[in-house]
């Protein structure tokens, strides 16, 4: 048990760290690299619950992890970006230290909240769900402090990668939510594929920050 | 009976799906519309039939007293503007503003909206009706960027990334109110089942109950377009196209309401969870707050009463945060009032914009003098919303304030300077808008005042007279709310 334990502890706190990795990645390709590993470790995570918990269906919530998010998306992220021309750029992401900082902070936050809120669950659920909050929080703290809309996208994949361990740690969620995760984050992939290329027909950048310049003095 | 009732409530999902694909491949852009417009009133008529025959809840949809408000609701509204968007999109086609292969994806993004908002109302499974809100969340994305100039696109951008943020939140929060139930429904459907989750709530544990509520309240009001949350919803309703700001003001706002309800319900329930009222009325009084200041800087004709939309929700939600028969009684009938009365006027303004070209608001001046029937529904419509008598807004607005002085006269002066602060707002707008010399047209239009009218006079015979089958009704699901 306690190995079990240890285990999934360690795939989940996996991902966590490399939601940090993302945070100060500052090339477009080395995040798209990350966010591999990110979904990489979310399978590992998630196929070990599938294990412990002894849950076929959760197996192929991780085949799907390894499939559709370490392969397909980054896949296709790799041609969108050569396609943009932008796999050359660096993202001036400001202030780091305190970036980190504040993670730090959110994922201390997420602790405290759920670990006294879920003392009745059973032990391996508890802290996978600690993780996974941790890891939604970070994902919504990579979104906010990018400019880039590329990098926006990976922040919330990244996100949604915390759900599913989320889902995952709850013991037999039916396997319609998954799916229906999954799904969800392949259409909203495809809806930012088709906003990335306007955007870039008509700023010519993918930089978000750019949008703001098309406000003009409406209000 | 059984079977009508089964029947009808499968035909409010499979009617706009079957519509959704089908208007997919229609290339006339006139047949479309048609269907379009049968198709919204034929799901409308189900909607109604489910009033007096109900179907025994079943394993993933299910209908109540509560869900059926918002059916008949949402269901009247899309059919209305089904008809209204026939009009106001042959005038874009022939402004040139929209190419035919935009309009087969809007007419069958249309009812792939009205789809999931009928499968979020109807589901009884947290899961599904979760899909549902996200699936209403990605249609109307695709609808907002539709003209693909940089400022659509910008509102689309902005709406797609805080909407998917929130509910993501909305998941994690589902996904907590899954794990209290489980240890005691058992693995599976049974504890994602609205209907047993209810039955058995007083048992879940409370921490995680509590903790999923503020997830869930955040992610939901999200999409509530409650404050600090709220910043899509002006750039979402002032850019896409103005069927689309009637349909997410007039629906879609709701639906991620009902969700926040139906939350607060199972809360209700559970004796040691934290009360979710104060938290909705915070909500709901910063949002009528901030909105009714936002209300005087406005420059553009739609962003004004996209925030006036968010003043309004953040009314209901401190109505339904109150809790009470008669608080909850007022919020309902509020939320039906706003409903029709802001969908009237983004059908009005609608109309307004393409025949002066502009949303600009000091653009648009004397509107009674060069469209009267536009320019008076406009008033008429203002006025409705600013919360004049004997208008249905009046109504319900009265028993938000009288409930709430009654109660917690404390709460009850923010409340009232937030109403006074919005109805100067409007109504200074409104002079302008409607009255003094006429500016100039840039274009012909012809414009369907049928649904605006129709819309106003149910506003109208609400605040002179309600039918007290209607005020039973509402009774009765306000004690359901509790």
């Amino acid at each position: 048990m306690d190995l079990t334990f240890d285990i999934a502890n360690f795939f989940a706190g996996m991902l966590v760290l490399t939601s940090f990795m993302l945070l100060y990645q500052d090339r477009i390709m080395g995040l798209i690299n990350v966010f591999t590993l990110h979904a990489i470790a979310l399978s590992l995570a998630v196929g070990w619950q599938a294990w412990a918990q002894d849950r076929p269906h959760l197996w192929v919530t991780a085949g799907i992890a390894v499939f559709f998010k370490a392969l397909v998306i980054p896949f296709s992220l790799r041609s969108i970006v050569k396609k943009l021309r932008i796999h050359r750029d660096v993202e001036i992401v400001g202030g780091i230290g305190i970036t980190m900082l504040v993670g730090i902070g959110l994922v201390a936050l997420s602790l405290v909240v759920m670990l006294p809120a879920t003392t009745a669950a059973d032990p391996l659920a508890r802290e996978d769900l600690a993780f996974a909050l941790s890891v939604v929080l970070l994902g919504l703290l990579m979104m906010v402090t990018r400019r880039n809309a590329v990098s926006q996208i990976i922040g919330f994949m990244s996100l949604e990668n915390g759900l599913i361990l989320a889902a995952a740690g709850a013991e037999g969620m039916p396997l319609v939510v998954e799916i229906s995760v999954a799904f969800s984050v392949l259409i909203a992939f495809i809806v930012i594929g088709v906003f990335l290329f306007r955007i870039r027909e008509r700023f010519d950048t993918v930089d978000v920050g750019e949008l703001d310049n098309a406000r003009r003095d409406r209000q | 009976m059984t079977y009508l009732a089964l029947a009808a409530a499968y035909a409010l999902l499979a009617l706009p799906f079957g519509a959704a694909i089908a208007l997919a491949f229609v290339e006339d852009h006139r047949q479309a519309a048609h269907v379009n417009v049968a198709v919204a009133a034929a799901v409308f008529a189900c909607a109604v039939l489910l009033l007096f025959v109900r179907p025994p809840a079943g394993d993933f949809v299910f209908v109540d007293d509560l869900n059926n408000v918002f059916i008949v609701l949402s269901t009247f509204i899309g059919a209305t503007t089904a008809g209204y968007s026939a009009s106001y999109i042959q005038h874009e086609i022939d402004a040139g503003k929209l190419k035919s292969g935009y309009i087969r994806f809007y007419h069958a993004m249309y009812q792939a909206l009205m789809f999931s908002m009928n499968l979020g109302l109807l589901a009884n499974n947290i899961g599904l009706m979760w899909v549902a809100v996200e699936l209403a969340t990605l249609t109307t994305v695709l609808m907002v960027g539709i003209y693909r100039t940089p400022e659509a696109l910008e509102a689309a951008w902005k709406y797609f990334i805080l909407g998917s943020v929130g509910i993501a939140l909305a998941l994690f929060g589902t996904i907590l109110v899954y794990m209290s139930a489980q240890p005691l429904l058992g693995d599976g459907y049974e504890a994602m089942k609205w209907t047993s989750l209810m039955a058995r709530a007083a048992e879940f544990s409370p921490h995680l109950l509590n903790v999923a509520f503020v997830f869930l309240m955040l992610g939901f009001g999200t999409k509530v377009g409650l404050v600090p949350m709220h910043a899509w919803l002006p750039d979402a309703h002032a850019e896409g196209p103005t069927p689309i700001s009637a349909v997410l003001s007039g629906l879609l706002l709701n639906v991620a309401l009902y969700a926040v309800l139906r939350y607060k319900m199972l809360l209700s329930v559970n004796p040691a969870a934290i009360a979710p009222g104060p938290m909705m009325v915070t909500l709901g009084l910063a949002s009528l707050l901030f909105a009714g200041l936002m209300l005087y800087g406005r420059k553009d004709v739609k962003r004004l009463f996209a925030y006036s939309s968010i003043e309004h929700m953040g009314i209901i939600t401190f109505a339904f945060g109150m809790g009470g028969p008669l608080a909850n009684f007022a919020g309902l009938l509020h939320m039906a009032m706003h409903s029709l009365t802001k969908s009237a006027i983004f059908f009005a303004v609608g109309h307004i914009t393409q025949a002066k070209g502009t949303q600009r608001i000091e653009d648009i001046r004397g509107l009674t003098q060069s469209h009267p029937m536009l320019g008076w529904s406009l008033v008429v419509g203002v006025a409705a919303i600013a919360g004049l008598p004997p208008l249905g807004v009046f109504t319900s607005e009265f028993l938000v304030v009288t409930s709430t002085f009654a109660r917690q006269p404390l709460l009850a002066i923010p409340l009232a300077l937030g109403l006074l602060i919005a109805f100067g707002a409007l109504l200074l707008r409104l002079t302008s808008l409607a009255f003094g010399e006429a500016t100039e047209d840039k274009g012909e239009i012809e414009a369907s005042y049928a649904p605006i009218v129709i819309h106003l006079a149910l506003v109208l015979l609400a605040g002179l007279w309600l039918p007290p089958q209607l005020a039973a009704w509402f009774q009765n699901v306000a004690k359901l709310l509790g």
